[in-house]
């Protein structure tokens, strides 16, 4: 009897073990936001984010390191999105169980898990040197998309594969071809998934910080990029510059860069969450 | 015409994926290439034995090790705190936890990976060190300690959120056997489905360790960048990926041996990754196996 009731009061201290555990993650994360929050609010303001970076902290804005963030989402965007839906399509619909298949598989997963910052050592060797495109937005885009392509093709096939059958038999049963079941049925009923996948890998784009480091994109811009060879910065590197300050205002000014990023992964990832919701009621 | 379309297209789709496998191979040539150059000019032997690295003064040391100890020493923190946390959340959520309770909070901690690694850094930096300073006060103001607790906290939700989809995939006559038996929650947790469920826990550890390996910025902020071969977590040490940061930082000219030393670095970052990657991907073919 005594050993029943050891082992549910086991029982018992487990479970309030797994409920403080699970918590203090999330108390962790509101205590963090909370010191942010309470040291950088005061510096937000229309001057912050309209104005360059200066040597006093209080004349200091995000403006080149906003629109060097824009930029590289948008060109990321760009580059990342065709590939990376365009693969797995292919991966999805066309290739056949063979030994490539089964290399781009294993080879896909691979990637997935190597550090970012080796994939700037490889944009900095062949866009920067190679292809000559010096640290500019494009060649930070570039390896933020062989970055973020993995994360794009596992998207890409999970929303495919989610597709029932039927609809596409109907679709064949008509005698659409390949294409035209891909075109016109697939890719409209996975477009949601697709969607959620590849906003979520680009938020992530945007808080990288060290492959954009190795590429070569600078602490200190005077002016926001105009085309997609200027020279650039990004917010993460704009608060890695403030972070590594001395100056207690550079922290201050660390932590108000730190809110506009979080707000802007945040809604990133907000949005992702809609359409996944949205597109996953649409298979019920 | 029909047919030449469908296979120009098909042929386009297929070139994309291509770019995966052009990814990798430009990984690996890129890196040995410059690697090969490197250890012409510096004895491999030297690489793996020496203690000390410094690349950048007047008197040049090429020893790994101090960096390969910094990188190791803030992953374990790392893993010390996130592995139990981790486990017992996912153990928690699968067995334990309401329904709802766990389609709230699996989405809210999965909130802490997306969290730029560069906040993180700032966290260590800003909160984390200076709080652990006031219970060690021998504490410096860069250290493994602070550095390697955040990464801690920042891969929680990638050991808990894959061994949580491990744990919830046994299947559900083994819970009820155990319990038939008279098991508590805690004795069929621990004595069935976990072990059921080992392989799924052990990818899932075995990639948080790789992800600890290759995480930057955390460590390049809050870890400091002094190479020093010790494991003593007070003090301030630099990891590879800090040693790659610091150098790209500064101006150092093409095709010098300080340019090469962030490739020989980053090479074996990859190394260690990628032993890391496949040990993982094999287990996960194996292990989808046996349900299937």
């Amino acid at each position: 009897m005594n050993n029943i009731r050891k082992n549910r009061w086991k029982d018992q201290i487990f479970k309030y073990w797994g409920i403080f555990c699970t918590l203090i993650g999330l108390v962790l994360l509101v205590v963090f936001m909370g010191n942010i929050v309470i040291d950088g609010i005061s510096r937000i303001s229309w001057d912050f984010l309209t104005k360059l970076p200066s040597r006093k902290p209080e004349n200091s804005g995000i403006f080149t390191a906003l629109m060097g963030s824009i930029w590289i989402l948008l060109l990321t965007t760009i580059i990342a999105f065709p590939i990376g839906v365009a693969a797995g399509i292919y991966l999805e619909e066309y290739s056949k169980k063979n030994r490539l298949s089964g290399i781009l598989e294993i080879n896909i997963s691979n990637l997935a898990g190597v550090p970012s910052i080796i994939y700037g050592l490889l944009g900095l060797e062949v866009f920067v040197r190679i292809m000559g495109l010096g640290p500019s937005v494009l060649a930070g885009s570039l390896t933020l998309s062989l970055l973020i392509l993995p994360i794009v093709i596992v998207a890409t096939r999970e929303s495919i594969k989610a597709v029932p059958s039927s609809i596409k038999d109907a679709s064949y049963a008509l005698g659409a071809s390949k294409w035209q079941t891909i075109w016109y049925q697939i890719l409209p009923a996975s477009g949601g998934g697709i969607l959620t996948g590849v906003i979520l890998a680009l938020s992530r784009a945007v808080g990288e910080t060290a492959p954009l480091i190795v590429v070569g994109a600078l602490a200190y811009v005077p002016f926001a990029p105009q085309g997609p060879l200027d020279e650039f910065s990004v917010l993460p590197i704009q608060i890695f510059n403030w972070i590594s300050r001395p100056q207690a205002g550079f922290i201050e000014n660390a932590a108000a860069a730190i809110i506009i990023l979080l707000a802007i992964t945040f809604v990133m990832n907000g949005i992702a969450v809609y359409f996944r919701n949205k597109w996953q009621k649409k298979w019920k | 015409m029909r047919k030449i379309k469908e296979l120009v297209i098909e042929r386009t789709l297929l070139a994309s994926s291509l770019v995966t496998i052009a990814v990798t191979v430009g990984i690996i040539l890129v890196l040995s290439v410059e690697a090969v150059q490197f250890f012409s000019e510096v004895s491999i032997i030297d690489f793996f034995t020496d203690t000390q690295w410094t690349p950048l003064f007047t008197e040049k040391h090429f020893g790994i090790l101090p960096l390969l100890t910094g990188t190791l020493l803030t992953s374990f923190i790392a893993i010390a705190v996130a592995l139990p946390i981790g486990l017992t959340i996912s153990i928690y959520l699968s067995e334990y936890a309401p329904r709802s309770f766990r389609k709230t909070i699996k989405p809210l901690l999965e909130l802490l990976a997306s969290i730029p690694t560069v906040v993180y850094g700032f966290f260590a930096l800003v909160v984390v060190t200076p709080f652990l300073q006031q219970l060690i006060p021998s504490l410096s103001g860069f250290n493994s300690l602070s550095a390697g607790i955040v990464m801690g906290i920042m891969i929680i939700p990638f050991i808990s959120s894959l061994s949580e989809d491990a744990l919830h995939a046994v299947p559900r006559a083994l819970r009820e056997a155990s319990f038939g038996m008279g098991a508590t929650k805690l004795q069929t947790a621990f004595k069935v489905i976990v072990p059921a469920a080992s392989s799924g826990i052990i990818v899932s550890i075995i990639l948080a360790i790789s992800r600890a390996i290759g995480e930057t910025m955390i460590v390049a902020i809050a870890a400091g960048q002094q190479p020093r071969f010790t494991l003593d977590p007070t003090v301030p040490v630099e990891t590879i990926t800090a040693y790659i940061v610091q150098v790209s930082l500064g101006d150092v000219q093409h095709g010098s041996l300080e340019y090469r030393t962030i490739f020989a670095a980053g090479i074996t970052l990859f190394a260690f990754t990628f032993i890391l990657n496949t040990i993982s991907y094999r287990i996960r073919k194996k292990y989808q196996e046996k349900y299937e």
